[in-house]
């Protein structure tokens, strides 16, 4: 098995940051799981893919735009009509193509091609609110839903994880690049990195 | 100019990239009428006013819409997935 390295190297430097004036308002941290797949239905099969999903990760989720759900372990959320990025445990992409029938959908494991960044803490919203055009208010974005956009190119599948906390979906190659716009944009607020 | 995507709802246009005018109508490959390639691969109306084009929503969920888009003032009059068999029961977050 291959050790894998986080993509941040040396630009993860746990501490505290910038304006500390009123404490940290957000933490920043890496949370790539340890597989990620996406699951994309054939037209017309959906529900089938759904029901699939929910049978490898107990997670169900109606077929409707952004929807999403996030349980112990396990991560799931809308990115294209009959797209999925499916999150998990090793194993997880395995256990996908076993359960998706040739005739539902595919399924193709991206665990060594996106990492996952975590912004968690009271200004989680106003710091990405900077970087993305998209309402982060808890009305139009609930917890267990996903958006997918970029940033300036950089493609960003993002999945709000729990109330003030978002897991961001980047390509792995682009994970130093925007982790260090991700900190330069939380210099106003403060942000601890661990 | 925003695009409202039918799947993400109302996104800038630097998510987006244009893949055409959806006007045009492909010759019978069999037939070797040269004036009806010529126009088909060459000549464009330009039109001041709406016009039927493909986008795609390159920078989110990357689907391919077919939208009416007034070219005078940027307005998208009507928007749908380019693939028709999406637009059953399709809605915006």
């Amino acid at each position: 098995m291959v050790e894998r390295v986080s993509p941040l190297g040396e630009a993860f430097r746990p501490g505290t940051y910038g304006n500390l004036a009123e404490g940290p308002g957000v933490t920043l941290t890496e949370a790539t799981p340890a597989a990620i797949a996406e699951a994309s239905a054939f037209p017309g099969s959906t529900e089938p893919l759904l029901a699939a999903i929910e049978t490898v990760t107990g997670l169900s989720l109606p077929a409707t735009p952004g929807a999403g759900a996030v349980g112990d372990g396990a991560a799931v959320f809308a990115i294209g009509p009959g797209r999925y990025l499916v999150s998990g445990a090793e194993g997880l992409s395995a256990s996908l193509q076993a359960a998706v029938a040739l005739d539902i959908g595919t399924v193709t494991d991206l665990s060594h091609g996106r990492a996952a960044l975590r912004i968690a803490g009271p200004r989680a919203e106003w710091v990405l609110a900077k970087l993305f055009a998209l309402d982060f208010s808890p009305a139009a974005f609930p917890v267990g839903e996903g958006r997918a956009t970029a940033h300036h190119d950089v493609f960003a599948h993002i999945q709000r994880t729990g109330g003030d906390q978002f897991d961001i979906y980047v390509f792995r190659s682009f994970a130093r690049a925007f982790w260090q716009e991700l900190c330069a944009a939380a210099e106003e607020t403060g942000y601890e990195v661990g | 100019m925003l695009i409202p995507c039918p799947h993400c709802g109302p996104r800038d246009v630097s998510e987006f990239s244009y893949q055409g005018d959806a006007t045009r109508t492909r010759p019978d490959p069999a037939s070797t009428d040269m004036k009806a390639w010529h126009d088909y691969v060459y000549n464009r109306p330009n039109p001041a006013g709406p016009h039927r084009e493909y986008w795609q929503h390159a920078g989110g969920c990357r689907v391919h819409l077919l939208l009416t888009r007034d070219t005078l003032t940027h307005e998208v009059q009507a928007v749908a997935f380019a693939r028709a068999g999406l637009n059953e029961g399709a809605g915006k977050p």
